[in-house]
């Protein structure tokens, strides 16, 4: 059994048109230790899938209409609060896009990292405050005695996200969430911060969910990849595979807007290339016919008539395309 | 989402005062406000007419009951007419608030326009001085005032106005930094518009929205001002206004509270409807606010 | 040691303020008809011109401008303010006797505004739509809208006729005497209906501004993070989102005291609190320009050291304020 069964998940996001499912009919599972890759452009359901997995949607405007998520067997979709609140920070956490305003401005780093300890392992003041000490030492942060009293405001953005992680892995978490975590560092520091991610991910076994647009950080990181487009699976596969031939057109443009992908560029893409046209509106999330399909270079009658089915490869690629033998 | 959808139709050109009004339409809570504002404005007005007793004049014995012996709210503690003391009340009230509102604007506006046009040391001192007015407590200020000048009216609109402009020069001087440099106010300068009609003509019609909000909310201010100033006895004795009805007959609360709360009503329902009328101009001014 | 820096530049700067009110105080006095000859003479019953003169000579008020600024200004600083010819007594022992009760009744009044405001703030800013949003919709257009004295007549009327369980004048009860604890007992009750009175008006303004800004950091990324953590709702909104809506208040409440003040004076000619207001109120009846003006200028002090408390509070609450470290 995997640790993480994600099936036919989907959430509903109410708006001043009605509402609009933001995840619509999404399966995929995570096995223990593996790191499995969102990719697609903002607005396609990334973030939300994440919020869904932590029973974080917002208040009054998301909820799950209809699926399952299991965890080690059990269904998180019908957990109480208090349940859930058991799960987050402790089984699963997760570290966001912002560090810079995803830490509390007005508590210290270590107060923050020990907090985690304190609520899900019952330490003590203390032996929260030096396991926090330790974290932070973890997380390569210099001076950890010293930066453990720092408030945010006094670290660089990169301090700050490695402080998220610490806090994040506080627990020994079986699941991680990252969310576009160095979409707002500089390069540096980004590759650092993968680095980073990668070595505590060997030493503590943490299967990781990366979400992020950024195709190389994928190719890094993952072992398979989900690319979701306007609320809906696109394609899912293992990263070498999908890289190497895409069964779908969407993904096939994401992986060719980054050139170093490919080994070589072949003579029939000379330069490089981006995906036409918009994303569909919200109101437009749901429809039965293929939402990519305005964009598509290879679109027929049959994709604006009927919502492509899933179909699968070898090697467990699947893709959600009318024409995916034919790609 | 469906703002930003176009109109199939071409767009009627709509101009920003007709917008505006439609907006405070949109908040029921002000136009009912307003309404009562203007019923309170023409009672001001012509009330004195409609109801001619004089409410300087004893008109029957003190603390008749409102209803009892033909008076609709009684008599207060000489035996004069309560209801043609409010109605009379009403235009020194509204007068006095209105003026010393005008007063504080005035000062405001030049003040925080100077200190967000020229900026340096203009600025500098000017909002020193702004500082200093914030330190010092209006309502005894304004009393020292009345009391070293003498009570009459042009002194307590005066005294009034003095001590509550620095909310205006607040604003007004963050508009003006905020609008100084947009590209429309460089181009006049680069053009070569002397800075007195660059501030008065360009900057400040652009920066008006805020300030007629502060406006509405200062004149209700200034009554609530004059309510206790005169409540205090710092009034001329020789008009009648809605503080100084409850302020000459506080002896007499626990005998004949309606002297009291009946004038008291009048300015908590004067001040609220100008409160919500300011609300709802905010409403239909801010375009930020809108897209909630 | 950045935080002390800070704090002698603050004083140094309240020091000017009040200095500054000290050159208004006198250039009034200076501009207003009628001086202290005048006022002695009225006292008794009238004087001819050559006592007139004997008084401004003996008072030098015949010394130029600058020279009486300067003895006005070097009185103050050795703690004279002047004598007051009503009283019959130094104006700085006047103020000094009801000084203790504005102070009481006006820090008594911010903090009770701040605590409610701050609760009812919060607990609106999570069910928009609860009891307790429209009760702080309610108390906003009410505290905005009504004048204080009224507001304070009202309960007078209410808790002398209908429930008469607090007092309604004055701040202690002549026949109430024992230890110190008797005593402070009995003028927390006559406390009670002045400060919810005066409390009222800033209660409105609190209020208001804490619902605001407990809903705009309740959707902040941080407060997600918290939630992440597993934390509970409690730990959530009292502990991560509190303290950090907390501060638009107090910088508001700061902004408040020279307001405060003016609301007081009301509120204690309302409730015969003995007081600086009611000090005000009788020596302008009197014409008593010295006492006045030494009521305006403690008031002024008092608005610079409330600025003084908040600016440290804002530090105890927010760490980057002032930048430590």
């Amino acid at each position: 059994m995997a640790l993480l069964e994600v099936e036919n998940l989907r959430i509903e996001l109410s708006t001043r048109d009605g509402t609009a499912p933001v995840i619509d009919d999404l399966s995929f599972h995570l096995d223990a230790g593996e790191t499995l890759s969102f990719v697609g452009e903002s607005g396609c359901g990334k973030s939300m899938t994440a919020l869904a997995l932590m029973g974080l949607l917002p208040e009054r405007i998301g909820r799950i209409a209809s699926g399952a998520i299991r965890f080690d067997g059990e269904d998180l979709t019908k957990a109480s609060p208090a349940r859930l609140r058991e799960i987050r920070g402790n089984d699963i956490s997760m570290i966001f896009q912002e560090p810079m305003t995803s830490l509390n401005p007005v508590f210290t780093i270590g107060e923050q990292i020990a907090e985690v300890l304190r609520a899900h392992q019952g330490l003590s003041r203390q032996a929260a405050w030096d396991h926090a000490v330790e974290l932070i030492d973890a997380v390569r942060i210099p001076n950890p005695k010293g930066r453990a009293g720092d408030y945010p405001f006094q670290m660089s953005g990169g301090q700050r996200q490695r402080a998220m992680i610490a806090m994040a892995l506080a627990c020994k978490p079986k699941i991680l969430i990252a969310d576009e975590p160095t979409t707002a560092l500089d390069v540096t520091v980004q590759a650092q911060i993968f680095d980073l991610l990668r070595d505590l991910r060997a030493q503590t076994g943490t299967s990781i969910i990366l979400i992020t647009h950024d195709m190389g950080a994928v190719a890094e990181m993952a072992e398979r990849m989900i690319v979701m487009y306007a609320g809906r699976k696109a394609e899912l596969g293992p990263v070498a595979q999908i890289i190497n031939h895409a069964r779908h057109p969407y993904t096939q443009g994401l992986i060719s807007c980054v050139p170093h992908l490919h080994d070589v560029l072949t003579e029939d893409r000379p330069e490089l290339f981006e995906v036409p046209g918009i994303v569909p509106s919200l109101r437009d999330f749901g429809r039965d016919e293929c939402l990519f399909a305005s964009r598509c270079a290879h679109v027929t009658d049959q994709c604006r008539s009927a919502r492509p089915p899933e179909k699968s490869f070898e090697g467990g690629q699947i893709a959600d395309c009318w024409h995916a033998e034919a790609m | 989402m469906t703002d930003i959808t176009p109109d199939k139709q071409t767009p009627r050109a709509e101009s920003p005062l007709r917008e505006a009004w439609g907006m405070f339409l949109r908040n029921h809570a002000a136009v009912a406000a307003l309404v009562v504002l203007v019923l309170i404005c023409f009672t001001a007005v012509l009330g004195p007419w409609l109801y001619p007793t004089d409410p300087f004049e004893m008109v029957w014995a003190p603390f008749s009951p409102p209803g009892d012996n033909g008076f609709l709210l009684g008599t207060d503690y000489l035996g004069r007419d309560l209801l043609a003391m409010i109605i009379n009340g009403a235009r020194v009230s509204l007068l006095i608030g209105l003026a010393a509102a005008l007063v504080s604007i005035f000062i405001g506006v030049t003040v925080g326009a100077l200190a967000g046009f020229y900026r340096g040391w203009v600025e500098e001192v000017l909002m020193r001085i702004t500082e200093f007015f914030q330190v010092l407590p209006t309502l005894l200020f304004s009393m020292v005032l009345v009391a070293l000048f003498g009570a009459s009216l042009p002194m307590i609109t005066f005294a009034i106005g003095v001590v509550s402009w620095t909310a205006v020069a607040r604003i007004t001087r963050a508009e003006f930094l905020r609008i100084r440099e947009l590209e429309f106010v460089m181009a006049s300068r680069a053009s070569g518009v002397p800075n007195a009609k660059l501030m008065f003509g360009v900057i400040l019609p652009n920066a008006l929205p805020p300030i007629i909000v502060q406006s509405a909310l200062m004149v209700g201010s200034a009554i609530l001002f004059e309510a206790g100033l005169s409540f205090l006895g710092l009034t001329d004795p020789n008009v009648v206004s809605w503080g100084q009805i409850i302020g000459s007959n506080r002896q007499y609360i626990l005998d004949a509270s309606y002297t009291v709360t009946l004038p008291g009503l009048a300015i908590f329902i004067t001040v609220l409807a100008i409160s919500l009328v300011g609300d709802g101009l905010n409403d239909a001014l801010n375009p930020k606010l809108r897209q909630r | 040691m950045n935080v002390l820096r800070t704090f002698l530049v603050r004083a140094g700067y309240a020091v000017v303020l009040l200095t500054a009110v000290l050159v208004l105080n006198f250039s009034l006095m200076h501009l207003a008809p009628g001086d202290v000859a005048d006022t002695i003479s009225q006292s008794m019953g009238g004087a001819d011109q050559e006592l007139l003169d004997q008084i401004r000579a003996d008072y030098g008020l015949d010394q130029p401008f600058l020279v009486q600024l300067g003895r006005y200004v070097g009185g103050v600083l050795q703690a004279d303010l002047g004598f007051s010819f009503f009283y019959n007594e130094p104006v700085t022992k006047l103020i000094l006797e009801r000084l203790p009760a504005t102070l009481l009744l006006v820090f008594s009044a911010q903090i009770l505004a701040l605590i409610v405001g701050v609760v009812l703030g919060v607990i609106s800013a999570q069910k928009p739509n609860g009891i307790a949003s429209y009760l702080v919709t309610f108390t906003a257009l009410f505290g905005y809208s009504a004048p204080v004295f009224w507001t304070g007549i009202l309960l007078l009327i209410a808790f002398s006729l209908q429930i008469p369980i607090f007092p309604v004048a004055g701040m202690r009860d002549v026949t109430v005497d024992g230890n110190f604890w008797v005593e402070a007992a009995d003028i927390a009750r006559h406390l009670v209906l002045p400060m919810i009175t005066l409390a009222s008006v800033f209660l409105a303004l609190y209020s208001r501004l804490a619902r605001a800004s407990m809903m705009e950091v309740l959707g902040s990324d941080y407060v997600r993070t918290a939630k992440a953590k597993g934390l509970s709702p409690r730990e959530v909104v009292y502990k991560h989102a509190l303290k950090n809506a907390v501060s638009p208040v107090i910088t508001l409440a700061g902004l408040q005291f020279s307001a405060v003040i003016s609301g007081a004076v009301l509120v204690e000619a309302v409730f015969s609190w003995p007081g600086l207001g009611t000090l005000a109120f009788q020596s302008i009846i009197a014409r008593d320009t010295p006492t006045i003006l030494g009521i305006l200028f403690f008031s002024a002090l008092v608005v610079i050291v409330g600025n003084l408390l908040t600016d440290l509070a804002l530090r105890l609450v927010d760490p980057r304020v002032g930048g430590r470290k």
